[in-house]
């Protein structure tokens, strides 16, 4: 952060002064709640964050999550909880360090800080009763851990949090988080009216008597605060910007499909794309839709291209593991043009990889993890707000060009809560029921238009219809092909769907200038870290602008043309590249970033780029520095 | 969850009767070797559907990869011709999306009982409507002699030229331990009065039927059921008012087990019996949970769902 003010960092642990409070009015700020597994952090951040977009900030929150649902208590790894990025205007990524963290044990704070994840200044509110610990090795453990801290310049303050919650509950695991969220909601003038009414919609499923112990939790933190502490923190809300609505990149996705009328999600459970199952189970027989659990990621696609083939669109959600197993069918679709509707929520590879954290590392292998030829159409939603959209895009391209359309999303934008503006529903968003119609003699299975490779797809049930559809070669009229001919012929019916496709997709918007040193590229989740970059970079007097692709196959169009107006091109992409400056690494053996390798195929430009693997969404402030070390690569003296 | 609205002749619903002659579900003419099982199991479907009378354009017939599952192409109804395995997935979909369609499956014993094994368990749970039909002829016959689960031990084949190591995979016992599964039968390629009769009473069981049909391989196991096809005595009838009653049958196989199919345990001791093969219903329960029943939802026009959505999204308003 550039612009927050310091706050008197005295290292070490040091009680708060007595008041009055100092007030910090910021333009943005970053706040993390850290606990156990259990411990309720992630309650606590979430209903901070929908507080204060509710009360107009621009938000952008992420979970902090272990990969374990209950690991061993006190563990560096088994940190979880919630940060919370505010701003006084929109916030479209999670921003870069944490000025502000509440604990509720030393060790998930460290892990926080040996993370990097937090500002020299921060504020670091912490639990104190491990230091009192009747257990010598926690004391120990408190002591070191303090004295790794003293390094780092933040502001400790012990809070009493059990002590204080002991006075309302028997069990201060379970109650800690509201006490937490009180003293919130006192730092950052959060509405209590409107917090009270948060809590009473998450805890709508508790008994009374949780919701008025919870209150009084709530209460207790936040006179607390008032009492103890020295300074307040206000970001003011961000213009009118008309009916918001909040929620995670998953919730977006099913919510989505649910606008676009598909009827049949069929998965098979994997972290990150489980919860858009989740929220389907919970919602979607509401809607005349059903999510199908199958039995495993071979079978949830089956049952989709099932579906599918006999009637409206169906879809699945998957991440990479499961995505390589449900290869084979994704192929057959591809060869039987049967419209399907594919969402990868992507997170760490390869193998099991990083299940909870992000990547952007799946692209090469929607596009190319087939046998033989097999084109399909594959996109990215950039945002939140895109997340819901890009399921009607999806619907409607697969059915239109009668293929496998891809949804790439990821980690961030699953578990991303962010405000975006209220869709306008829209009737034609939605799927018609099929045509039982019969088929007109002569009418064939694949009909293909010699020009562009498009027909129209005959369901069961239309008389005059039946064919068999196969995975083998075959002609139009569905015949299994045994002449060579018919195969080349199958091939190019199929591939020239995409370039027509192509043909009809607008170049990306360039933010920025249409010229200049640098063009940054980028996809997916990462669109709001690379602007902000680009912004600051900008005002920084550097010549450099961004694009952000959308559709990945194809590509979008003027692509080569828009390059070219730059010195240099550079992707910034969450997937494994060479350093260039690593050892044995030349130009001719690097291993590029997906998207470059992607681009520099099909511009013939040498395009640069510069990725990482944190198992984190990037950070505004790690693109700026790359664009300061990038800039001027290449050129010569 | 379509509702049918067409009334064109021929589908179902429709004003006018028309009456489906056995050239009417003629697809391409088959190919496979010259006294292959699956031109009887061919014959006696074809029999069942002009017997039926089934609506060509409302009947499916969905199948993975080999020999058997080149099937759908040799009808004139829809067809699904997938990948190696994975046709009772494919099937399940259909039938969640349109439980209206006739849906059966054609699977060989390497594509239903290996590669194919977890997707077989699992639909014998779900219990969707479907006639599934296993062609058993205990080898790998389109990849040219291979060893499959219903090999039995010591047949040699290309990969197990000593033999193969493991006693056979009783795929009557497996279906019968699966918890739901409502129709059990097993008949044999040579016997077509019982294969039909099997089939028949297969396609009119609510729920998804599974019939393992014994067959022989002319190429690969020709001398398979060699002993059975010449000698009655080797077979046994299960019979029972409620079960397969094929009267012209019971001359030629006068050995007969009576057998109520409403009786699991005595099914799954019969399913373990090795001193005979039995032919007929070993397991029938019309009452068991069917999966796309269950799962059945209330349709939604576009509007209906625009407007809940919209409600919907008032939850998460800010």
């Amino acid at each position: 952060m550039t612009d927050t003010q310091s706050l008197s960092s005295t290292g070490g642990v040091a009680a708060a002064p007595s008041r009055p409070a100092t007030l910090l009015r910021l333009p943005q700020h970053t706040v993390e709640i850290v606990s156990d597994p259990g411990e309720g952090a992630q309650k606590c951040g979430q209903i901070f964050g929908q507080v204060s977009a509710r009360m107009g900030n621009g938000v952008w929150t992420v979970e902090i999550i272990p990969a374990e649902i209950q690991p061993p208590p006190r563990l560096p790894e088994g940190a979880s909880g919630n940060r919370i990025r505010l701003g006084a205007g929109p916030v479209t990524n999670w921003g870069d360090e944490t000025n502000l963290v509440v604990a509720f044990n030393e060790q998930v704070l460290l892990a926080r800080h040996r993370a990097g994840a937090l500002a020299h200044d921060a504020i670091l509110l912490i639990e104190d009763k491990w230091a009192e610990s009747d257990d010598p090795a926690i004391q120990a453990a408190w002591t070191a851990a303090m004295t790794e801290l003293s390094g780092g310049g933040y502001r400790i303050i012990p809070v009493p949090m059990e002590a204080q919650c002991l006075s309302v509950l028997d069990n201060p695991r379970k109650g800690k988080n509201m006490f937490a969220l009180g003293m919130l909601v006192w730092l950052y003038h959060r509405d209590l009216e409107l917090v009270r009414e948060q809590v009473a919609r998450t805890f709508r499923k508790k008994s009374e008597e949780v919701f008025q112990q919870n209150l009084a939790l709530l209460q207790l933190g936040y006179a607390w605060a008032e009492a103890e502490l020295d300074f307040r923190v206000e970001v003011p809300p961000a213009p009118d910007q008309g009916p918001l609505v909040v929620m995670n990149g998953n919730e977006a996705l099913g919510m989505g499909a649910i606008a676009a009328g598909l009827e049949l999600c069929a998965m098979y459970p994997i972290t990150p794309a489980t919860s858009v199952s989740h929220y389907l189970s919970e919602v979607f027989e509401r809607f005349g839709g059903i999510v199908h659990q199958a039995e495993d990621e071979i079978a949830a696609a089956g049952v989709a291209l099932g579906a599918s083939y006999a009637g409206k669109v169906a879809f699945t959600v998957t991440s990479g593991p499961g995505l390589a197993l449900k290869t084979e069918f994704l192929g057959l679709a591809v060869m039987t043009e049967i419209p399907l509707v594919v969402v990868d929520v992507q997170r760490g590879g390869p193998s099991t990889g990083l299940p909870t954290k992000v990547e952007q590392s799946d692209l090469l292998a929607v596009l190319f993890a087939q046998s033989g030829d097999a084109p399909r159409i594959v996109l990215a939603p950039a945002t939140i707000e895109e997340c819901f959209h890009v399921m009607i895009t999806a619907r409607r391209l697969a059915e239109a060009f009668r293929t496998v359309v891809f949804v790439l999303s990821d980690a961030n934008l699953a578990t991303g809560v962010t405000p975006f503006p209220r869709p306008a529903l829209d009737l034609r968003w939605q799927a018609e029921p099929p045509d039982l119609s019969p088929i007109p003699a002569g009418r064939l299975p694949y009909g293909w238009d010699p020009e562009t490779g498009l027909s129209r797809r005959i369901v069961p049930g239309q008389p005059g219809g039946m064919h068999t559809v196969t995975g083998l070669s075959h002609d139009e009229a569905s015949k299994v092909a045994y002449s060579a001919g018919v195969h080349q012929r199958g091939n190019t019916m199929r591939s020239r769907k995409l370039a027509v496709l192509q043909r009809m997709l607008a170049p990306p918007a360039v933010h920025g200038a249409e010229q200049g040193d640098l063009l940054i590229v980028g996809w997916g989740s990462t669109k709001g870290a690379i602007e902000e970059a680009v912004d600051r970079a900008r005002s920084e007097g550097l010549q450099v602008s961004s694009v952000h692709l959308r559709f990945l196959s194809p590509l979008e169009s003027g692509l080569g043309e828009l390059f070219v107006r730059f010195r240099r091109v550079m992707t910034v992409e969450i997937n494994y590249s060479d350093d260039p400056a690593d050892p044995y690494v030349t130009e001719e053996n690097r291993r590029r970033g997906q998207l470059s390798l992607l681009l520099r195929a099909a511009t013939l430009i040498d395009i640069d780029c510069w990725t990482r693997v944190p198992g984190e969404p990037l950070r505004p402030d790690a693109i700026l520095q790359a664009i300061h070390s990038r800039i001027h690569r290449g050129t010569k003296p | 969850m379509i509702q049918l609205t067409c009334a064109a002749p021929g589908c179902a619903g429709g004003a006018e009767e028309h009456e489906y002659t056995l050239s009417e579900y003629e697809g391409a003419q088959a190919r496979w070797c010259p006294g292959c099982g699956d031109h009887s199991v061919l014959t006696a479907v074809q029999r069942l559907l002009t017997s039926e009378q089934l609506v060509p354009e409302q009947t499916v017939f969905v199948s993975g990869i080999g020999c058997s599952s080149r099937f759908p192409h040799y009808l004139r109804t829809y067809g699904f011709h997938g990948i190696h395995g994975r046709a009772l997935p494919v099937a399940t979909g259909i039938k969640l999306h349109r439980p209206d369609l006739t849906v059966f499956v054609v699977m060989g014993d390497g594509d239903c009982t290996s590669i194919g094994a977890a997707h077989w368990i699992h639909a014998l749970r779900y219990n969707p409507d479907l006639t599934v039909m296993m062609l058993d002829n205990g080898i790998y016959g389109l990849t040219k002699n291979q060893t499959s689960p219903t090999t039995p031990r010591g047949w040699a084949s290309n990969t197990q030229p000593r033999g193969s190591w493991l006693p056979a995979l009783n795929p009557l016992s497996l279906s019968l331990g699966v918890s739901n599964a409502s129709f059990v039968a097993q008949t044999a390629e040579w016997a077509p009065a019982h294969l039909y009769a099997t089939l028949r009473a297969a396609y009119r069981h609510p729920g998804l039927a599974f019939v393992r049909i014994l067959q022989r391989c002319p190429v690969y196991t020709p001398a398979l059921y060699q002993q059975a096809v010449q000698d009655p005595a080797r077979i046994t009838l299960l019979v029972h008012d409620d079960g397969v009653v094929v009267p012209e049958l019971e001359k030629v196989y006068r050995t007969h087990l009576p057998h109520d199919p409403r009786d699991l345990d005595a099914a799954r001791r019969v399913a373990d019996l090795s001193d005979s093969i039995y032919l007929g219903i070993l397991f029938r329960d019309p009452a068991r949970a069917r999966y796309e029943e269950i799962r059945r939802v209330p349709p939604r026009t576009a509007e209906e769902r625009r407007v809940l959505l919209d409600t919907e999204l008032d939850r998460y308003a800010v």
